[in-house]
């Protein structure tokens, strides 16, 4: 038993090491001065810690602008998804109904389908009905990719929840509607958390649909893909920082939450 | 006053009938238990009554008014469950104040009721804590104290006890025997363990195949099963049947005109050299007593007699029924006669 614990231990550091170190490896970049960049041999620990880099990667015109977007854009998918997803897992996990099953593989299929095929009807579309190049018509994509997740990981959650709970908060004088806000949301609440930061992440880091669907009021991936080519290689560090820290924060951050609080099952 | 009133109640899951046309009075302050084999509908028919699920036909009515159609929570009762449905998220406290804070009483009403509750069940030194701290009992006894400090007209428990071991089950039994007995609340008391129907009882209602087959006190419901059915299912062994009309005579059993089969309890059959002759196949010694299976015609019965008694496994002995305690099943597998003195 000892034994196995160990290996799992060494495993999983191992397994940490290989998914943090390109991490590492944009942050000491992100943050070193110019000419150390480009130099060689690199040495693992920063030689002298700059902002230099990212000061001029905010300053370059259009940078802050793109990082609002984004963040303006993340912030509605992730309400939609959850303001769509949970009501859709919730009763896919409580109500029989006829086609429930055909109803599931439909979630998943939408993802089967290439956004690339899509894209042309659906830009002329929105500027048809004014969507095009605004933060919602790019959120509205973006909820479509996160969707099926947040339904079906949604409606998992539910369904770890013994119904009995509701049920015998019914009898005990509570209404449906109250029961759900004060049992079972406060259950879901960590896999609900999680669901919500993955459609955040999602939507952060689309690059396609973003660069499509916008001209002027481009989000980061957008911005940084547009540019990337005539860009030197510390403005492109510093793009790929910015990309990845909001995700770890936010992750960090809620991670309390993404462990159960309580062991949501009580048999 | 708030007596339960059943009548004619039916529910089919999709085309399969699971109650057919089933009535059930139970009379203010009185526990009842509905007793039956697994699938036999019992729970269904609870839920019924709680609102939880809806019945295809007829009504129920709580203290002479109708509540069928009304949601659970405006029925006035409290329901425990199997696998207790405490709330994790809330400290015991928190659970057992949940109905009251629901009805919206006062704050130091509820203060008190949850005291009384929780002292009830001796659980007053656990209100801090929360469900994931608690053992299986401890956390059925916050189901009951939950269910009980709403002050409900009924109490509706769906197999309380049967997911705690042995030992914990015979003592809340009895514990909540007395509890039920001082409270005087209407209880409706669903298991499929018949010890546990025997003993809690005022009345037992024997379910079988979504109907109801006896109704009436536990001692009656042993003494006189009124079909093959209760006889068979109810008792350690149950009861006897012998359907072979040649073998009457020899264990001292006269039959009335009709009658078809003899059901006879293990322990009404005595050792009597001048009995019916049989051969013993297995003996088990049960403690007080020895439980003797024998073969008789093309069948088997099962004799329970004093420990000590010396038969001994393939021996040869002699078995005679105690003429009082014979029951005679008519060709529809009903008791017949009067079934026994009236109360």
């Amino acid at each position: 038993m000892k034994r196995s614990a160990e290996r799992q231990f060494w495993m999983a550091s191992a397994l940490a090491l290989l998914w943090l170190m390109p991490v590492y490896a944009i942050a000491v970049s992100a943050l070193s001065p110019e000419a150390d960049l480009l130099a060689w041999p690199k040495s693992w620990l920063p030689a002298a810690l700059s902002w230099e880099t990212l000061r001029f990667f905010v300053q370059v015109a259009g940078v802050w602008d793109a990082v609002i977007n984004s963040a303006i854009v993340a912030a509605l998918t992730m309400v939609f998804s959850i303001a769509l997803g949970a009501p859709a897992g919730y009763s896919l996990a409580r109500f029989h109904f006829k086609g429930q099953n055909l109803f599931r593989m439909l979630i998943v299929m939408t993802r089967a389908f290439p956004l690339a095929i899509l894209s042309l009807p659906l830009v002329t579309r929105f500027i048809s009905v004014g969507l095009y190049d605004t933060h919602l018509g790019v959120a509205l994509v973006h909820t479509a990719l996160a969707l099926p997740f947040s339904i079906l990981v949604s409606s998992s959650l539910f369904m770890g929840i013994p119904r009995e709970l509701e049920e015998a908060s019914w009898t005990l004088g509570c209404g449906k509607i109250r029961s759900f806000a004060r049992i079972v949301l406060p259950l879901a609440l960590p896999g609900l958390a999680a669901t919500m930061i993955f459609a955040f992440v999602v939507s952060w880091n689309e690059v396609f649909a973003a660069s499509v669907l916008t001209l002027n009021q481009r989000t980061l991936t957008a911005f940084l893909f547009a540019s990337l080519e005539e860009s030197p290689l510390h403005f492109r560090l510093a793009g790929g920082f910015f990309l990845t820290v909001p995700s770890l924060v936010f992750i960090f951050a809620v991670r309390k939450y993404l462990f159960s609080m309580w062991g949501i099952s009580d048999k | 006053m708030s007596d339960i009133c059943v009548e004619a109640i039916q529910k089919a899951f999709k085309g399969q009938p699971v109650l057919r046309s089933l009535s059930l009075e139970v009379k203010d302050r009185e526990l009842c238990v509905l007793l039956g084999p697994s699938g036999c509908g019992k729970t269904t028919l609870l839920r019924i009554i709680a609102g939880l699920e809806a019945a295809d036909g007829g009504s129920v009515s709580i203290g002479g008014s109708r509540v069928d159609r009304l949601p659970p929570q405006r029925r006035n009762l409290a329901m425990v469950f199997q696998n207790y449905a405490v709330f994790p998220h809330m400290t015991i406290r928190e659970n057992i104040a949940f109905g009251l804070r629901m009805k919206k009483a006062a704050g130091d009403l509820t203060e008190k009721r949850v005291q009384s509750a929780a002292e009830m069940m001796q659980i007053g030194n656990l209100l801090d804590r929360y469900p994931g701290q608690l053992s299986g009992g401890q956390r059925q006894r916050v189901a009951v104290a939950r269910s009980l400090a709403v002050e409900p007209d009924v109490l509706l428990m769906d197999e309380p006890l049967s997911n705690l071991d042995a030992l914990l089950r015979l003592e809340m039994r009895s514990e909540l025997k007395a509890l039920l007995k001082e409270r005087g609340v209407t209880t409706i008391y669903v298991t499929h363990d018949q010890t546990e129907a025997l003993s809690l009882a005022d009345r037992i209602a024997v379910m079988h195949s979504g109907g109801i087959e006896q109704y009436d006190r536990p001692e009656r419901i042993y003494r006189y099963p009124a079909t093959v059915m209760v006889g068979g299912f109810i008792g350690t062994p149950p009861m006897n049947f012998v359907s072979d009309p040649a073998l009457f005579a020899g264990l001292g059993a006269s039959p009335p005109d009709g009658a078809v089969k003899l059901g006879i309890r293990p322990e009404d059959l005595q050792i009597d050299a001048t009995g019916l002759r049989t051969r013993a196949l297995v003996v088990e010694m049960l403690g007080a007593s020895l439980q003797i299976t024998a073969r008789l015609g093309d069948g088997l019965i099962r004799v329970s007699v004093p420990a000590g008694s010396p038969v001994l496994s393939g021996q040869e002995f002699g078995l005679r029924a105690d003429g009082d305690k014979c029951r005679w099943y008519d060709a529809g597998d009903r008791l017949m006669g009067e079934g026994g003195p009236k109360e």
